[in-house]
């Protein structure tokens, strides 16, 4: 049995399509799994479907098709609260709430899951050096702070009440290149020492080469291929090796103006 | 001057309608935002309920006053008490303002936050008393000043069937040619306005979230 669990993938993608109700086919025949400890990136344009997966998770957005399982049963049992404090969740847009201090911010789930008050002051501290921000920030509120320490706080809130599986919707698209960076690399850092599950959705496949430790590359709903960065850039799938020809172009051309 | 001078002969009296007038309008308020919020609420979250739920407030609202007040009148319980004629007649009116910005308001709450708190795990009701209705509060607010503002300036026509406060003063001034009356009932009515007006204000921009 234990064997059985430490083998069987963490998320499982079953046949999943989805569509929304006027019709508009947004996933077909999803098929996708992702191990324990893993960063899985799903790459892709907008509109591909990566997104739509991701809410699928954490039940944000209900199958029309298939089966969704995390944790080797399907996620449609069961409560679905349950199932959402036990996935930590970042977005773009951060979605911090406005009128509630970084503390409270980071300290929601803890607090509706009912932890003692010194308990999640301790948490916060803790996840607030974690994510490298200063303990002062802990009293600010989201408006008073960069781009940059609002993400840190997404992560930190998302990490909260330690959930093994982490879904991350394009977390640092809203960045500048150079805080973006910086990010990646407390990311790999911060992953490389709590080995969550971590599925990491991007267009930008310089993120995805750097983070994933498999790359699943969508377009138009569907799943292309799933590769690992060194074979990604190797691939002779069409659209994959599109996506690395206008990589290295933008770095080729740079290159050479610099050459002329 | 000879206002003044009535003012300080008829003291007594002027309170005695005032506060019946702050009553009418406290009470009706009160009524219109513990209906009216809930309503609000309803329509921001089911969109099948917005259009008869607002679209009711809306065609209250173009009842003229005087007509809302004759058609209830021969209403059993109502009718026998004018207090509670008015009553009901003020908080119909106040809640079309109470509907519409509870529902602006929780709909205009930044849908990022929204879709983070679900995310989260938030139960429907901790998202609806946790971050929606904070995050609205200073719109609903701004609703619930408009329909104060509104009933207070309603509330004198409440004189004409009997239910009391400071139309007492106008309608007996206009049925006496007599300005000075007119003016001791509308005088305190324009001060309750301004300063409901500039309290509710007030709350409202140290309740607006930044």
């Amino acid at each position: 049995m234990d064997a059985n669990v430490a083998h069987s993938p963490v998320i499982e993608f079953r046949d999943v399509d989805y569509a929304l109700p006027n019709g508009l086919q947004l996933l077909s025949g999803l098929n996708l799994q992702v191990q324990r400890g893993e960063t899985l990136v799903l790459l892709g344009r907008s509109g591909s479907g990566k997104t739509t997966s991701l809410k699928l998770l954490n039940r944000l957005l209900n199958p029309s098709g298939g089966e969704v399982r995390v944790n080797g049963a399907p996620n449609a049992e069961g409560d679905v609260i349950r199932l959402r404090r036990s996935i930590g969740y970042v977005i773009q847009d951060v979605g911090l709430f406005p009128h509630f201090t970084v503390e409270r911010n980071i300290g929601l789930v803890p607090r509706i899951e009912g932890w003692p008050v010194a308990r999640i002051h301790q948490r916060v501290e803790e996840l607030l050096r974690m994510v490298g921000l200063e303990e002062q920030t802990a009293s600010r509120y989201p408006h008073q702070l960069s781009g940059g320490q609002r993400q840190r706080v997404g992560v930190a809130r998302a990490l909260a009440a330690d959930p093994a599986i982490l879904l991350m919707d394009e977390p640092f698209g809203a960045l500048d290149a150079l805080t973006r960076d910086q990010l990646q690399r407390e990311f790999l850092s911060l992953q490389r020492r709590l080995n969550k599950t971590v599925v990491f959705v991007t267009h930008d496949l310089r993120e995805a080469l750097r983070l994933g430790s498999r790359i699943a590359l969508m377009e138009a709903g569907r799943l292309v291929t799933v590769l690992s960065p060194e074979d990604f850039l190797r691939s002779t799938d069409p659209l994959a090796a599109a996506y690395v020809r206008a990589f290295r172009d933008g770095l080729d051309s740079a290159a050479n103006r610099g050459a002329s | 001057m000879n206002l003044i001078h009535f003012f300080s002969q008829n003291h007594e009296q002027v309170l005695d309608l005032t506060l019946e007038h702050l009553w009418l309008v406290g009470v009706s308020t009160l009524l219109a935002v513990l209906i009216g919020i809930p309503l609000g609420i309803l329509s921001a979250h089911w969109p099948v309920w917005n259009k008869p739920v607002l679209g009711t407030a809306n065609i209250i609202q173009t009842i003229p006053s005087l007509a809302l007040f004759g058609f209830l009148l021969p209403v059993p319980w109502l009718g026998d008490h004018a207090d509670r004629l008015a009553i009901l007649a003020l908080t119909l009116y106040a809640l079309l303002p109470v509907i519409r910005n509870t529902y602006t308001g929780i709909r205009g709450v930044d849908p990022a936050v929204v879709e983070a708190g679900r995310g989260m795990g938030l139960t429907g009701r901790q998202l609806l008393f946790q971050v929606e209705l904070p995050l609205a509060l200073s719109v609903i607010l701004s609703g619930v000043r408009v329909a104060v503002v509104v009933s207070v300036g309603l509330a004198t026509i409440a004189a004409a069937i009997g239910a009391g406060g400071l139309g007492e003063f106008i309608f007996r001034g206009l049925a006496m040619v007599n300005n000075q009356l007119i003016l001791a009932g509308a005088i305190p009515a324009a001060v309750m306005a301004l300063t409901a007006d500039f309290c509710l204000g007030w709350l409202e921009k140290r309740l607006r979230p930044r």
